[in-house]
């Protein structure tokens, strides 16, 4: 069977520069793959393009063998790829529930409807999913209130209502505490297993990806230079070229020392 | 060619004061954020105490004098103003100050009245600029010919201050990023209160230097705010060549319209600004703002629920009592409650849009005044039944809306606000000077309703269940997943967008819903009215309607009813007094700095803290 996403030859230029350079790769149903590189090396480009924010200056974007390049955001979620933000996007002014129940709405097509309560729609549904992230006893609390890990267990909620294929996140972890970042990882890890969705996800904690993915991509400067389980990439040199460096700094030192 | 040039020269002369006026504005606006709608009063003031200055001193010495003098007093009072009533509400949310300045312009309107008096002021010419210079044959005041001289030596001292002194290093890097200038160690405070006094004090100057053109009169506060504001807008908002380019481009333009198009000079105006703002959405020479999302400053709404049995029936008794009016209450408490239930829908329509959409629309008069105009044209050209007119007003107005919307809401924040109201303005302008067709200044009178509805206490009924019956309905929808789906466009228009949410198409059809709902407000009172004018359309209508809503409470699903209810009873008691304007400024001013949740929602701060409302979140 097809790939779940594949990418060919993805490129994006600013002007002069290269940020994402001739991307290839594909991800598999169900696997958990992991997208990392130091600052800068094109990650988020990257994934705006898969998500519609960016339009690629070349390369194709396939979603289940289907091309998705230059879509629009709204279009790609339609399509079942969920997603969650480096920083979380909520609705400040509604509870827990209804955050999860404002994306049930929109996936059954209801959001032009006004004459029914909204607070009553697809509450069993959306308990569900809230109980699935383990946040079913707090789905009644004002969203504004909680811990950053609980509104990203939230989002994670989110993007899982329209029971997507695909779910893109943008450093899940981001942010939260390591003890939340390890229980989050691993409800994702669960995710995919129980759900049989594919996840890809950029992050910077290498804990948490060599515990939990199951391939790893290395992006540097733009263009992805090693593809691996967790020991192949923790044993690839050119890998710890990019992230410990290559002696340029150190090795110029000791020229100059010399 | 001879009268071409003279004609573009007395638009350079009137470009000047314009000038002076509009970047005093853009400069406030650039460091503080502040959209300062008391800019025209300081104007005003500036031109009133120039007058006075000028009677005392003597000799073309003392006119000059007297200019800077008027300059000086102003900026002074701009520091007072910035000092007493800014500064306690910079924390208060976004556009919250606007309402605070709309307090000292109603404040400074009633003090001139007070110190000068009801009559208009024939400003003194200039000494020895009595004559005229003959150009090409054309004769030129020589005043204009001063004017149009001094105009780029006050805007080249401008620039050098703001380009090459210390203190325009920091004004520009604040308009660029407060924060970080607070960071380094600026005292930001004394920063903005210098700018506001330099932006009043070049407001009061302008108004001194156009008294031997056009005088001081109690009116020129808002006459001159809608040219400012497009001249502000053209330009580019913080941006000071930009305002000088848009006061020259609205002054050639407005001379060459009072010769050519006699009465379209304001429609041009506003047609110009539209257009701009539709190819350049942050005027000429304006840069882009990056908007994050803060529409909600302060505080983050809590979540909204369905009223709970116990205020459903507390609203019902208020409604019994209400209906209960007519058989115990004077024609006159008829009279007076069928303003404010009118009132209240159409602050409870543009509260749809600001609350829930987090959408500042300027120019909500629009649909309030454009429904009453539509309902009224129909009857008087069409000669078209009540009944049918009344249907028109609302189905017109949220036609207008969702026209108006479509081009606007491709701008977000400021610029968004400024767009409608160029809008509301131009619908305005075209009223005001259509004359054969909307009877211009003189309105359409002799509206009345059908027979059946003929009758204080039987149009009492209508007005009140149809108030009450589009409130009723904007609060349901508020609950609806339309409701939530603006709300969501409001709170994360990311995390909406990336769930399948059309945010812009959500927050069009809001705009055109709530432009509807004004349009059944405007539809109502003109029946009620039996006439209408274009005040109905003005800024002055969209500001009543903004200001009931901050002070009734943004953030509340009923501020909307509260505030309009509150201040249209207060405004009923006001007016007997003379100096009402003074006293409602200063109560306005009074809400804004010791309650920036407005009165419902102060009131529910009170109430959960003592225990009578139970909060979900007890933390």
């Amino acid at each position: 069977m097809s790939a779940v996403l594949e990418t060919c030859g993805l490129t994006k230029t600013f002007g002069g520069l290269t940020a994402v350079d001739d991307v290839s790769f594909t991800l598999a149903k169900a696997e958990l793959l992991a997208l990392i590189g130091p600052n800068g090396a094109g990650k988020s480009t990257c994934f705006n393009m898969l998500m519609g924010q960016l339009a690629p200056s070349a390369g194709e974007v396939l979603l289940a063998g289907a091309p998705i390049t230059g879509l629009s955001p709204r279009q790609i979620w339609r399509k079942g790829v969920g997603r969650t933000f480096q920083i979380t996007a909520t609705y400040s002014s509604m509870t827990v529930i209804e955050n999860v129940q404002m994306a049930l709405l929109s996936h059954h097509g209801e959001v032009f409807r006004f004459l029914t309560f909204a607070h009553r729609m697809h509450r069993e549904e959306a308990l569900a999913l809230l109980d699935m992230v383990g946040m079913a006893e707090q789905a009644d609390r004002h969203c504004a209130v909680l811990a950053y890990g609980d509104l990203k267990r939230m989002e994670l909620a989110i993007a899982l209502a329209h029971e997507p294929q695909l779910l893109l996140m943008d450093e899940p972890t981001a942010g939260m505490a390591p003890r939340e970042r390890i229980a989050l990882m691993e409800l994702t890890a669960k995710i995919v297993a129980d759900r049989g969705v594919s996840v890809l996800f950029t992050e910077h904690d290498m804990d948490v990806v060599f515990a939990h993915a199951h391939r790893i991509m290395v992006l540097n400067r733009g263009a992805l230079i090693a593809e691996g389980s967790a020991a192949e990439i923790r044993g690839n040199p050119l890998v710890q070229e990019v992230y410990l460096g290559g002696g340029t700094v150190f090795g110029a030192e000791e020229t100059a020392h010399a | 060619m001879e009268f071409f040039v003279a004609q573009i020269l007395t638009g350079l002369a009137n470009a000047s004061s314009l000038f002076l006026v509009a970047c005093g504005l853009s400069l406030i606006f650039g460091v503080t954020r502040i959209v300062n709608f008391a800019h025209g009063s300081l104007y005003m003031l500036g031109a009133y105490t120039g007058y006075t200055f000028m009677q005392v001193l003597p000799g073309a010495v003392g006119f000059w004098t007297a200019i800077l003098l008027a300059g000086l007093t102003v900026g002074l009072i701009g520091m007072l103003v910035e000092m007493l009533v800014l500064r306690p509400v910079y924390r208060a949310p976004e556009l919250f100050q606007l309402v605070a300045t709309f307090g000292v312009i109603l404040v400074v309107q009633d003090l001139t009245l007070m110190i000068w008096g009801p009559e208009d002021l024939l400003g003194p010419r200039a000494p020895g600029l009595r004559g005229v210079y003959r150009i090409m044959g054309e004769p030129i005041p020589k005043y204009d010919i001063v004017l149009l001289i001094l105009t780029p030596f006050v805007a080249l001292a401008l620039w050098y201050l703001i380009a090459r002194t210390r203190v325009g290093v920091l004004v520009r890097a604040a308009t660029q990023d407060r924060e970080m200038v607070g960071a380094l160690g600026v005292n930001q405070a004394w920063l903005f209160t210098g700018v506001f006094a330099l932006g009043s004090a070049l407001a009061g100057l302008g108004g001194a230097l156009q008294l031997p053109k056009g005088g001081a009169d109690l009116l020129m506060d808002f006459t001159i705010l809608a040219p400012i504001f497009v001249v502000v807008v053209i330009g580019g908002m913080g941006s000071l060549p930009g305002a000088y380019l848009a006061a020259i481009l609205i002054s050639v333009l407005n001379v060459f319209g009072v010769t050519y198009l006699p009465q379209s000079t304001l429609v041009l105006m506003y047609v110009v600004m539209v257009v701009v703002l539709m190819i350049r959405p942050y005027g000429l020479l304006g840069r882009e703002e990056v908007a994050g999302e803060h529409g909600q400053v302060g505080e983050p709404e809590t979540p909204i629920k369905p009223a709970s049995g116990p205020v459903r029936l507390m609203v019902i008794a208020g409604l019994a009592v209400l209906a209960l009016v007519p058989v115990f209450g004077s024609t006159f408490a008829q009279v007076l409650l069928t303003d404010i239930v009118i009132f209240c829908l159409f602050a409870a329509s543009l509260h749809f849009l600001l609350g829930l959409g987090g959408l500042v629309s300027f120019g909500h008069a629009a649909y309030y005044g454009g429904g009453a105009y539509i309902a009224a044209l129909m009857v008087k050209h069409a000669g078209s039944p009540m009944e049918a007119a009344f249907l028109l007003a609302p189905l017109g107005a949220g036609l207008a809306a969702l026209a108006i919307g479509w081009v606007c809401l491709r701008l977000t924040g400021v610029y968004f606000a400024m767009l409608t109201l160029a809008f509301a303005q131009l619908i305005w302008s075209l009223v005001f000077q259509w004359g054969e067709v909307t009877g211009g200044d003189d309105g359409i009178v002799n509206i009345w309703p059908a027979d059946w509805l003929n009758g204080t206490t039987i149009y009492y009924y209508f007005a009140l269940a149809l108030s009450v019956g589009g409130i009723i309905v904007l609060r349901h929808v508020a609950h609806s997943p339309f409701g939530y789906a603006l709300r969501a466009a409001r709170d994360s228009a990311r995390q909406a967008e990336a769930t399948g949410i059309d945010t812009r198409r959500v927050q069009l059809v809001a705009f055109g819903f709530a432009g509807m709902m004004g349009g059944v407000a405007g539809g109502l009172f003109v029946f009620s009215k039996g006439s209408v004018f274009p005040n109905e359309l003005e800024i002055v209508r969209s500001f009543d309607a903004l200001i009931v809503v901050f002070l009734g409470g943004v953030k509340t699903l009923a501020g909307g009813v509260a505030g309009g209810a509150f201040f249209k009873g207060i405004e009923d008691l006001l007016t007997r007094f003379e100096y009402w304007r003074l006293v409602m400024g200063l109560l306005i001013i009074f809400v804004v700095i010791v309650a920036p949740e407005g009165i419902v929602g102060s009131l529910r701060k009170a109430a959960s803290r003592l225990g009578i409302l139970k909060t979900a979140e007890q933390t």
